[in-house]
């Protein structure tokens, strides 16, 4: 009897899992089916789920129209630069306040997240002239530390509570054992906390992906990556669902691509310390 | 003999440097997605083999574009070479002293070709800051099946009060069609467009020669409260979120008897791939009020300027001059047909026997040429501008009235309280802006 009460609860959950991920995977789902139908298709009512003559036009305008490659490739600079320079200055950073906190830390990381407060447009003036000031407008450098600061006390946070798992004691037998700081953050402290690290590294490379504020307004021509790439099929006036639909689904699937490769990596590391 | 040689050295220098200035040269043009702009980039190889100068393209999504080139043009970012800008902000533009007055285009452009509506929308002081790649009104499309199957006809020129009446005739619920189609989105250039030059065509204004607002006038209360009757007796669900987009969608369904919308939509429901009504749309100007002489139509172009800060005015000038002139249409109408071209910016393609023959040619024409963005309403008024007042204020005030009438369309607040409250943003933001 307790058996079949499990089973069945079992099968609740399963199907439970199931609808929320199939709720959550839907729009992008929509998105992909959308980019192999005609324009009048993508706009029927009622919508066209599979039932529809599938073509791959949207893929062939979008490719003749727009360089994709070069898109993607500012896209994997600017996300993978800002991701690794934002790790190099954190795990110092969340190492001091883990294993050697300060009266104000608390207050600090407060401090740090409250920026996240601040509404982009309300500094895009400033950064702007002072990228003219630079020579630094429509270049990925200046994303690349842009999207760096924005996100630095996302990576702060994170790798700090990883750390925190981590018990102070390990890292005091290393000091004993003669480890300097240098030995102490990369040989003993870094190795325990790769699965947290992982995480943190995938997490910012998708939010410095999909960051469209300043990517949009930063760039012209030269440091344009792929939030620019969707942004220039999308139109109020005149239907091109199909073809943003297209853009969309080649501006995606570099990451969905990672997120499948690296999912077990990702969980691991955002369940990290959860259970002790 | 020396000097000879010396001579011809320079010149061959000269010509070798010119020939690789003209091969370097690049400019870099922000502009909007839509149908036509995107033709025109698929010609830039011809304007390239023409003059050696190279073009790049940034293409945004229009309320992107219009806070991209706005912050580059306000800090001389330079950016761009030529920015794709609207009558709204050209003449502001224009009078800042950010933008290169186009005062010295070669004769062969003939300047004076320009449609005079978009000539003066696009001045300053008499001086152009943008030329016109297509400019377009507003007008009524309508089902000429349904029209005929309701026993009416449509009139070239009709009143709101027959436009209710057709509305009645061609309603029909269990066909799912709905009497017609209006924007009712909040957003200046979206639903708060089309109210302000219904607003017009009920002898309303935006101001007073004092630059008083009016939304404390009979005139608006009569415009918001028939707007609303009418669209909820025989618009569709949920118009209050409704755009040209989803309006234009309804329309190529069959879903709307009447739409009253930009000129330009007018190719997108009579091609027949995109549309299942393409064979039965009518077109007429856009209705008054019963005995009010403005009508319900506004004016704009999308253009092409120069920003003050570029470092190549000379090249962008060239291609402004090859983009918009009336080679170019000819180009597009001998690979793509007439229907194709952009429309409402040049008085010779409407004396053009092809073009004539294309069926929205003459009501665009007719169109255009009944709306006056110096003289827009019936009582005067201090400002510039149909569908929107050219001064900076406007597009954040007027965004926030739209979204004010958007809620009194969704039912969360009477018509009465949305014009209090429009009246009182309106007078706020107006004072601490010094007017």
């Amino acid at each position: 009897m307790a058996r079949a009460v499990t089973s069945r609860r079992k099968a609740i959950n399963t199907a439970a899992a199931w609808t929320v991920g199939l709720l959550i995977f839907f729009p992008i789902l929509w998105t992909i089916l959308t980019s192999f139908k005609t324009e009048a298709q993508a706009i029927a009512d009622p919508p066209i789920f599979l039932g529809f003559d599938w073509t791959l036009e949207n893929y062939r305008v979008v490719q003749e129209r727009s360089d994709y490659m070069s898109f993607l490739w500012n896209s994997v600079i600017i996300a993978g630069g800002s991701t690794l320079l934002g790790v190099l200055i954190a795990v110092p950073a969340a190492w001091s306040m883990a294993f050697v906190p300060s009266k104000r830390t608390k207050d600090i990381l407060l401090w740090m997240l409250s920026t996240k407060m601040l509404p982009a447009v309300g500094v895009l003036y400033p950064i702007y002239l002072i990228c003219i000031e630079l020579g630094l407008l429509d270049s990925r450098a200046a994303l690349v530390v842009i999207l760096m600061l924005i996100n630095l006390p996302i990576i702060v946070w994170m790798l700090y509570t990883y750390f925190r798992e981590i018990p102070g004691e390990i890292l005091e037998a290393s000091r004993m054992d003669g480890a300097g700081l240098k030995e102490e953050i990369l040989h003993v402290l870094t190795p325990m906390a790769i699965p947290g690290i992982a995480s943190t590294i995938l997490l910012n490379f998708i939010l410095a992906w999909n960051e469209a504020f300043w990517t949009l307004n930063l760039t012209a021509a030269n440091a344009a990556p792929l939030t620019a790439f969707i942004a220039s099929y999308s139109s109020p006036e005149g239907l091109f669902y199909a073809k943003l639909s297209a853009a969309s689904t080649m501006a995606i699937a570099p990451i969905l691509i990672l997120g499948w490769f690296s999912q077990k990596q990702l969980v691991r590391g955002l369940t990290f310390g959860a259970v002790k | 003999m020396r000097l000879k040689r010396v001579l011809g050295a320079t010149t061959a220098l000269t010509l070798c440097s010119a020939a690789a200035f003209a091969q370097d040269t690049t400019i870099t043009i922000a502009t909007v997605n839509n149908g036509d702009m995107v033709r025109m980039q698929g010609y830039t190889d011809e304007f390239t083999a023409q003059t050696g100068i190279g073009v790049e393209w940034v293409t945004l999504e229009e309320n992107v574009l219009r806070q991209r080139v706005t912050t580059d043009i306000t800090t001389r970012g330079g950016q761009f070479d030529i920015m794709t800008i609207g009558m709204y902000e050209t003449p502001i533009w224009g009078a800042n002293g950010w933008l290169v007055p186009l005062d010295d285009l070669s004769d062969e452009y003939d300047v004076n070709d320009i449609l005079p509506a978009m000539r003066d929308g696009l001045s300053h002081e008499g001086t152009l800051y943008a030329a016109p790649f297509y400019g377009e009104s507003s007008m009524i499309m309508y089902r000429t099946d349904l029209m005929e199957e309701a026993g009416l006809e449509m009139p070239d020129a009709p009143t709101w009060q027959f436009i209710r009446e057709a509305a009645a005739a061609m309603d029909n619920d269990e066909e799912d069609i709905n009497g017609i189609c209006l924007r009712g989105k909040a957003g200046w250039g979206e639903g708060g467009a089309f109210i302000t030059v219904t607003a017009n065509s009920f002898g309303a204004r935006w101001f007073d020669e004092n630059w008083d607002p009016q939304f404390d006038q009979p005139e608006w209360a009569e415009a918001v409260t028939f707007f609303k009757t009418l669209m909820d007796d025989y618009g569709p669900a949920g118009y209050a979120t409704n755009g040209f987009n989803e309006n234009l969608s309804l329309f190529q369904q069959g879903k709307c008897g009447m739409w009253i919308d930009a000129t330009v939509a007018a190719s997108f429901v009579t091609n027949p791939e995109d549309s299942t009504v393409a064979d039965h749309v009518g077109f007429a100007l856009a209705p008054n009020s019963e005995g009010v002489e403005k009508r319900a139509n506004w004016l704009w172009a999308w253009a092409l300027a120069i920003p003050a800060g570029t470092q190549q005015q000379d090249a962008a000038k060239q291609f402004i001059e090859w983009a918009t002139s009336k080679d170019y249409i000819e180009l597009v109408a001998e690979n793509e047909g007439w229907a194709n071209v952009p429309p409402g910016a040049r008085t010779s393609l409407y004396e053009t026997a092809e073009y004539q023959e294309v069926p929205f040619a003459q009501k665009t024409l007719d169109s255009i040429n009944a709306a006056d963005p110096t003289d827009p309403t019936v009582e005067p008024v201090p400002y510039v501008g149909i569908q929107f007042v050219a001064i900076p204020e406007f597009a954040g005030i007027a965004s926030q009235v739209s979204q004010e009438f958007s809620a009194a369309y969704a039912g969360q607040q009477t018509v009465e309280e949305a014009l209090e409250k429009a009246q009182a943003i309106t007078v706020e933001e107006m004072e601490a802006a010094g007017y």
